[in-house]
């Protein structure tokens, strides 16, 4: 497995907060291969963000790695000194935001925003780096790019001020594009935009790319594999057609249901009932045991080892269609 | 683009705006001053008891006293309008010259303890905020409010105290000493005059700027744009001043704007203690012998000066922050 850009093995990350020790990353392992579009979806709170977080070691207190590792080119990112890890952010991981709003600069124009990251890691003059965000720019279906650079964040629309995120996140032809959760603060026609973006990006740049989300419809539109995540633990992995045909996990099952029964008018709606539990509680067995449809007293007892089958993985000892 | 004359428009209505409301201070100035109790003929003339009717009424119409006050304060103002505010009663000089005089050694102490608060303040600052609550977070709060909470004549008394009786190495007094020639050795002499009253004022408001700067510095660190500043990868040192800074000014320049208009007048305390012979001085001198129109020339000026800070500070607001530029 040496061909991996990215490989997360046994990570958590855990908030060490005054009610108690929040486990939102819990033992979670990930492979992202070149060239590869990795989802992880999962409702909001199970830790997408936090596992983000962890591979850029952007966490701040209370937050903090606990244990396992993060191989980015079979160099273990956890073991790099920051000045180190510095020179790989922006550069060779880079990350795009959920709320392109407030992860711009409001006092900076566009063009001092992209131009400071390309100076600093290509080592490229001033003006070298503002005809390049123009040609970023550009490429990315903005009109009038050298307009557009001149102006402050308030003064875009939000799909621009997307764009200009995402065009921030190229400029240094990165290896690994983290994208969490790149439409949801969109207009739904934007998103579309966005999304043929981002696919673009992959086939022209050659990129690999983690893209968190909840919306499986974006999940299933742009990624080749599937990560599913419940309360801070990977429950499913699979190819992204496979889970959505055939999602093993019940947890899974129940989210994919409950997707559908928004499109499709005349299936009846399926919630998955409950809430997840709070990270701060030890539980024995299954997170999702409280929840599921399927369980089996098993499930309450002990947390599910877990199968194999068809290059799928699910952590259940019940699977769905079994 | 329209921007630009927004711009201006935006200029235009607060320079208007700010005339309105120095004429409007003067007003107010000059009935409150008028209603005091007190009559300046007694210091005109050391005790009007011993003169007679006539005498005093004779000094009352050459000072102009003896004029009904609306009549007075068309002269005033057709005077201030000419740029003359009188002649001082006690001085016997233009109101304009003797506080012309004073400005100067106000200007040099509150300017050098201004630059120095924020310049210290700022980086002090910024300091506790990226590390916070660390040992030196809590030791520059701790600091912070030992400066804001201490009287500051006191604090005067002490350094005096402190440096020029125990330790000997500082006048406590005035701003030069008799017999120091030459250029270098006049400089050296004025700054040894400047430490004690500068440290007096830079302890007092140090505390004021740390806070604002540290508080503000927390809630810009807490942004999302200062996380996408670090996954760009930048260095800590461009994160902290270029994002996070930047996004913290506004509060530090309302503060700065407050301090400002109190240069030329918060000196009073400070001056008398140090006998700086500043406008904070001469104001409080002038109160006590109901010299009229040097109170009121000081009390002119420092409206003026509040009125223009606060302009400046529209404007700076402006300069920092690009959606206030745009919005009106």
């Amino acid at each position: 497995m040496n061909d991996a850009v990215l490989r997360v093995e046994g990570l958590s990350t855990y908030y060490y907060t005054d009610k108690g020790v929040v486990r939102a990353v819990d033992g979670v392992d990930l492979v992202v291969g070149e060239n590869e579009v990795v989802g992880v979806v999962g409702e909001s709170g199970c830790g997408k963000s936090t596992l983000a977080a962890s591979v850029m070691r952007l966490l701040q207190p209370p937050a903090k790695i606990v244990k396992g590792s993060i191989f980015f080119r079979n160099v273990n990112l956890l073991e790099l000194p920051e000045e180190e890890m510095r020179k790989i952010r922006g550069k060779k991981i880079s990350m795009i935001f959920q709320n392109p709003a407030s992860y711009l600069n409001p006092l900076l124009t566009v063009e001092e925003q992209m131009v400071e990251s390309m100076t600093l890691h290509l080592r490229i003059s001033k003006q070298e780096a503002a005809s390049r965000a123009v040609n970023i720019l550009e490429k990315l279906g903005i009109s009038a790019p050298d307009t557009v650079i001149k102006y402050y964040p308030h003064q875009l629309s939000g799909g621009m001020k997307q764009r200009v995120m995402i065009g921030m996140a190229i400029s240094c032809n990165p290896e690994l594009v983290l994208a969490d959760e790149p439409t949801t603060a969109l207009d739904p026609t934007i998103q579309v935009q966005i999304l043929e973006q981002l696919l673009e990006l992959r086939k022209n740049l050659g990129l690999s790319m983690v893209v968190i989300t909840h919306d499986l419809g974006v999940a299933k539109a742009i990624c080749d594999k599937i990560y599913v995540m419940y309360a801070g633990k990977i429950v499913e992995e699979g190819k992204v057609g496979d889970v959505f045909n055939r999602p093993l996990h019940p947890y899974t099952y129940g989210l994919l249901e409950s997707a559908l029964s928004v499109y499709e008018k005349d299936r009846p709606a399926k919630f998955i009932d409950g809430a997840p539990p709070k990270l701060v509680e030890e539980i024995k067995g299954c997170y999702f045991a409280n929840r599921c449809f399927n369980k089996v007293d098993r499930c309450l007892i002990e947390y599910p080892h877990p199968s194999f089958k068809n290059g799928r993985k699910v952590y259940c000892w019940n699977p769905v269609g079994d | 683009m329209s921007a630009e004359y927004d711009f201006k428009s935006f200029l235009l209505i607060k320079v208007v705006r700010s005339f309105v409301m120095v004429f409007i201070i003067l007003t107010i100035g000059f009935l409150l001053i008028h209603l005091a109790p007190g009559d300046p003929i007694e210091f005109i003339l050391g005790g009007a008891g011993f003169y007679t009717p006539e005498f005093i009424a004779s000094v009352r119409e050459r000072f102009g006293l003896d004029k009904p006050i609306h009549e007075k304060f068309v002269i005033y103002v057709l005077n201030f309008l000419r740029g003359e505010l009188g002649y001082s009663y006690v001085f016997g000089l233009p109101v304009v010259e003797v506080i012309a005089a004073r400005v100067p050694p106000t200007l040099l102490l509150m300017g050098t303890q201004l630059v120095l608060v924020i310049v210290v303040g700022s980086l002090l600052g910024i300091l506790a905020a990226s590390r916070p609550h660390s040992k030196l977070d809590y030791l520059v709060s701790s600091l912070s409010v030992a400066g804001i909470s201490m009287p500051i004549f006191w604090l005067g008394l002490l350094l005096i105290f402190l440096f020029s009786v125990s330790l000997g190495l500082f006048p406590a007094q005035g701003m030069t000493s008799l017999r120091v020639t030459g250029w270098w050795e006049g400089f050296l002499d004025l700054l040894s005059h400047l430490f004690l009253p500068t440290l007096t004022l830079f302890l007092i408001n140090l505390g004021l700027v740390t806070r604002t700067v540290r508080t503000s510095m927390l809630e810009a660190l807490r942004s999302e744009f200062v996380v996408a500043a670090r996954a760009k990868g930048l260095p800590e040192r461009r994160v902290l001043f270029r994002h996070a800074f930047r996004n913290s000014l506004t509060p530090l320049i309302t503060l700065i704007g407050l301090q400002l208009g109190w240069l030329l007048s918060g000196a009073v305390i400070v001056e008398t203690v140090f006998a700086w012979p500043g406008m904070g001085r001469l104001l409080f001198t002038s109160i006590g012998s109901r010299d009229y129109p040097v109170v009121m020339g000081i009390f002119l000026l420092v409206s003026t000066a509040v009125v223009v800070s606060n302009l400046i500070t529209e404007l700076l607001y402006a300069y920092v922050d690009p959606r206030i530029r745009r919005a009106k």
